[in-house]
């Protein structure tokens, strides 16, 4: 049995490829076709880039580019690469994941952070409250989310990407407001206690907060939150703007050896650095990601207030910070552990 | 059925009440969610309805969809009528053995459905560098899918004939012997016959589960839009886009799917008179 | 070990088992030893941390909790309905048959939406049961009401043929030997028709400890309250630690397939039982 085992995959692949009649990663003379792997709040984003970024290409080099996108959580999306998704591009929701497929495929170098400029982030984001229209409990900062009878939404952060900005942004303030790691530790198990529902994913948050009506504020990515306040629920909710934030950069990087073996090099290149142009970081800005870009996001500062940032260097990056808080063992999983042992 | 011997028939109201429980415990769990199904399709009428089905992502989707069933059903199919051949007209040793493992697959995580091929067929597992260097793509194509599909539908058509091939015993198809018949005359004019409307019943249930199957695909798919996205996972995207209305537009046409095969099948039971103790598992 | 125990005059024994195994091995056993192989590569200790750690365990008692008592509730009601078809006559009676099988075709997906819309708080029913204190969406029950969808079918596909086939005439002398209604049900049909129950329960039960796609909506996911087993094996990969999903995955499969071989072992005992 061990003999045909390769050979009948082989057939019914050849079979059945033949009949879907397509696979990816096209290489003709004049079009090239990327695959971008990008993590769920992104759809918007590169569906605008993508059209513009086409348009450039042709217009600058005669040859037509096209895209193929796919989405989904962040961590799911890295080992999809890593066990063979041949993406182009990755576009992820933080530098762990790219540091992931780096690490353990070998697709990309392990300094592939400084090849891009701004720590390969293009754009950034931050963390804020979504809350209900006129602001009913008087959510103002991180310390009214622990008030008697709040209920905050924010997703696992053992699932979720954006769910670690969100801890991490608590952590920040924690420490700031009690001036200890202890300290930062209490206000975030007590944030936790006051979560009903951990969602999967960042998106399933959203929905659970703005479609179910469960919860009093919402934790989100500032993209997401305006998002859901001018498209989702026009007039339903209020942004609020925390007194100390983090700085999320969801880096993008080629993947080396796939567009290598693709011939897509290149114009996989130009595709993140048109991310970095002006044109690039305005669409960036109309997609609610704040430019890195000084003078497109002074032309946006309505959007984007300023307000006091940590960044992930504070937490001594992120493969310290995920083995600190969100491994197996870690602070996440003691608060929980904690609450279960109360119980 | 409609035996009136007062001794062995309840009292009309009780007759009515427990008619009046299995429809109200029906309507809580089947009828209800199938109705919001379709109430949150046409939330913003036909014509955003049927423009989320027309949209190029959407019908890949549903070609897809299409194209994975009509390659594992038959597979299952034939498997399905080997199986029960074997296991229903010969007698031998660890035959529970091999029902169960046959029935594994309906008791393992569609997560590890999918798994267990990402661990094989991924760039990371076994056979992942011989197919690299081959230039083969299983995991993240539709090989990945249709295999992670047959292995979640695999039950579906050897239960279902195994209990009614038992049930029939061999008496037709020695007599069909002792006249001479050789094995696929026996196969083909005397056990088919006898088996195929509970073939037919078996392949439209797996040919549900095929089309529906959410859990295994979404491992081994990769998501790339209009490319190894099945109706399922079509519908995760646009539910996760805030796209309600398209998501459960897409949903409820996988729902008529289910509906039309449902409606096939009671039709078919109609017509034939089915025997009933085939359907069981 | 798979040796003919009296001969069958049959032909296509050979090809029919081969082809059987072959692709039982295929699809279903290499997959699946390929988990079993990478959980016991990890040793003892590993596999007991992660697949045995509070968490898992307390994931693994929600997962089977909630599918041991979504499987009793299928038992009582899934009882009751396969006894409507059969017994009764009523209008809708062919469209009830046909829909029972839908749980078997609606994506997992699609299901996990709608009863979350159904069930949470500002759904139809679920703003019905807020007002009384019972909360559905996101609560174990919520998890325990997604796996009765599921499993329903199973129960009364597996009682509804037997209960056709039962002959009036026991519960005729049961009555006439001055047995209430009640009693006849609970010394005559229900031994009757116990094993088919048991069946059904079993798959039912099976089913629902590995059902993820449409729990995981309505399940609140609070590690010790409300996260289910395959939950934890998405956490684990998240992680990037297929040996620990894998641990988990075993866990569970084992524990499946005994309850799968059990009740096959029982369904084949009592075959042996009624042919003498």
């Amino acid at each position: 049995m061990r003999a045909p085992f390769p050979a009948m995959m082989a057939a019914l692949m050849i079979g059945t490829v033949g009949l879907s009649g397509c696979s990816g990663g096209g290489n003709g003379k004049g079009s090239v076709e990327l695959l971008n792997v990008s993590y769920d709040p992104t759809r918007e984003l590169y569906k605008d880039v993508n059209a513009a970024f086409a348009k450039d290409y042709q217009a600058k080099t005669g040859k037509t580019v096209s895209f193929r996108m796919s989405h989904g959580g962040s961590g799911k999306q890295s080992r999809s690469v890593i066990d063979g998704l041949s993406a182009d591009v990755v576009t992820l929701a933080l530098a762990y994941d790219i540091d992931a497929i780096a690490e353990r495929a070998k697709l990309l170098p392990a300094n592939w952070q400084s090849r891009l400029p701004d720590n390969s982030a293009p754009y950034t984001s931050t963390i804020v409250f979504l809350v209900h229209k006129g602001n009913p409990k008087g959510i103002r900062d991180w310390a009214d989310l622990v008030k008697p009878g709040v209920q905050v939404i924010t997703p696992s952060p053992k699932t979720s990407g954006g769910a670690r900005w969100n801890f991490l942004a608590a952590w920040a303030y924690g420490k700031k407001a009690g001036g200890s790691d202890a300290a930062a530790q209490k206000y975030v198990a007590d944030l936790y206690a006051h979560v009903p529902v951990l969602d999967s994913g960042a998106r399933g948050a959203t929905t659970t907060f703005v479609e179910r009506g469960l919860g009093d504020v919402l934790i989100a990515w500032e993209n997401e939150a305006l998002l859901s306040e001018k498209e989702l629920g026009a007039g339903k909710f209020d942004i609020v703007v925390p007194s100390i934030s983090i700085l999320a950069e969801p880096p993008v990087a080629v993947v080396d050896a796939n567009a290598k073996a693709h011939g897509t090099e290149q114009v996989a290149t130009e595709y993140l650095k048109f991310l970095y142009t002006p044109q690039g970081q305005e669409i960036a800005a109309r997609n609610f990601y704040r430019p890195r870009d000084l003078a497109v996001l002074a032309k946006h500062a309505a959007t984007f207030p300023k307000l006091d940032m940590v960044t992930i260097q504070d937490f001594g990056g992120w493969a310290a910070a995920q083995k600190r808080f969100f491994a197996d063992g870690g602070v996440f999983d003691a608060i929980y552990g904690g609450q279960a042992k109360r119980r | 059925m409609s035996n009136s011997n007062p001794t062995t028939i309840e009292s009309p109201w009780a007759r009515r009440a427990l008619i009046g429980v299995g429809f109200l415990f029906l309507a809580l769990f089947l009828f209800l969610p199938l109705v919001m199904v379709f109430a949150g399709a046409l939330a913003k009428g036909w014509s955003v309805f049927f423009e989320t089905l027309v949209d190029p992502d959407a019908l890949a989707a549903i070609r897809l969809t299409l194209l994975v069933a009509a390659i594992s059903v038959p597979i299952n199919a034939v498997f399905g009528v080997a199986a029960s051949w074997a296991i229903a007209k010969f007698d031998f040793r660890g035959k529970s053995l091999l029902i169960s493992l046959i029935d594994l697959p309906f008791s393992v995580s569609p997560v590890v459905s999918g798994l267990i091929f990402v661990l094989l067929f991924g760039a990371q597992g076994w056979l992942g560098p011989w197919l690299t260097e081959h230039g083969m793509r299983i995991i993240f194509a539709v090989p990945g899918i249709v295999l992670a599909t047959v292995f979640v539908t695999f039950p579906f058509v050897a239960r279902e004939l195994i209990p009614l091939m038992a049930e029939q015993g061999r008496d037709d198809e020695e007599a069909a012997r002792s006249l001479g018949a050789n094995g696929w005359q026996i196969f083909w004019h005397v056990t088919l016959p006898n088996i195929r409307w509970g073939l037919l019943y078996g392949v439209l249930l797996c040919n549900a589960r095929a089309m529906g199957e959410f859990g295994a695909v979404s491992v081994v798919s990769g998501h790339i839009r209009g490319l190894t996205n099945t109706m399922p996972l079509h519908v995760e995207i646009l539910y996760n886009e805030y796209d309600f209305v398209g998501a459960f537009a897409v949903a409820s046409l996988l729902a008529s799917l289910a509906l039309v095969t449902l409606g096939v099948k009671t039709v078919l039971e109609w017509r034939f008179g089915i025997h009933r103790a085939g359907a069981a598992h | 070990m798979l040796r003919t125990k009296r001969r069958s005059a049959l032909p296509g024994f050979g090809l029919t088992m081969g082809m059987t195994i072959f692709w039982l091995g295929l699809v279903v056993l290499v997959p699946l030893s390929a988990l079993v192989i990478r959980a016991a590569g990890m040793g003892w200790e590993g596999f007991a941390e992660v697949g045995l750690s509070p968490r898992a365990l307390a994931a693994y008692r929600l997962s089977f909790g909630a599918a041991l008592a979504a499987a009793a509730i299928n038992a009582v009601f899934g009882l009751l309905i396969a006894w409507i078809l059969v017994r009764y006559e009523f209008p809708g009676k062919k469209l009830i048959d046909a829909a029972v099988d839908l749980p078997f075709a609606l994506p997992t997906a699609v299901a996990g939406i709608a009863l979350v819309s159904l069930y949470s708080e500002n759904g139809w029913v679920g703003s019905l049961l807020a007002p009384l204190g019972i909360k559905v969406a996101y609560t174990p029950l919520g998890v325990t009401i997604a796996l009765v969808f599921i499993g329903l079918p199973f129960i009364v596909r597996s009682v509804q043929p037997v209960l056709a086939d039962l002959g009036r005439d026991v519960e005729e002398a049961a009555a006439t030997l001055g047995a209430s209604r009640v009693q006849t049900f609970g010394r005559v049909i229900l031994p009757a028709i116990a094993p088919a129950l048991l069946t059904g329960f079993a798959l039912a039960f099976a089913r629902g400890v590995g059902e993820y796609g449409s729990i995981i909506f309505i399940a609140g996911n609070m590690p010790f309250k409300s996260e289910i087993a395959p939950l934890l094996i998405i956490t684990q990969l998240e992680q990037f630690d297929y040996n620990g999903a894998t641990a988990i995955a075993c866990v569970m499969l084992v524990l499946s397939f005994a309850m799968l071989l059990f009740v096959n072992l029982l369904q084949a005992w009592r075959a042996k039982r009624g042919t003498r």
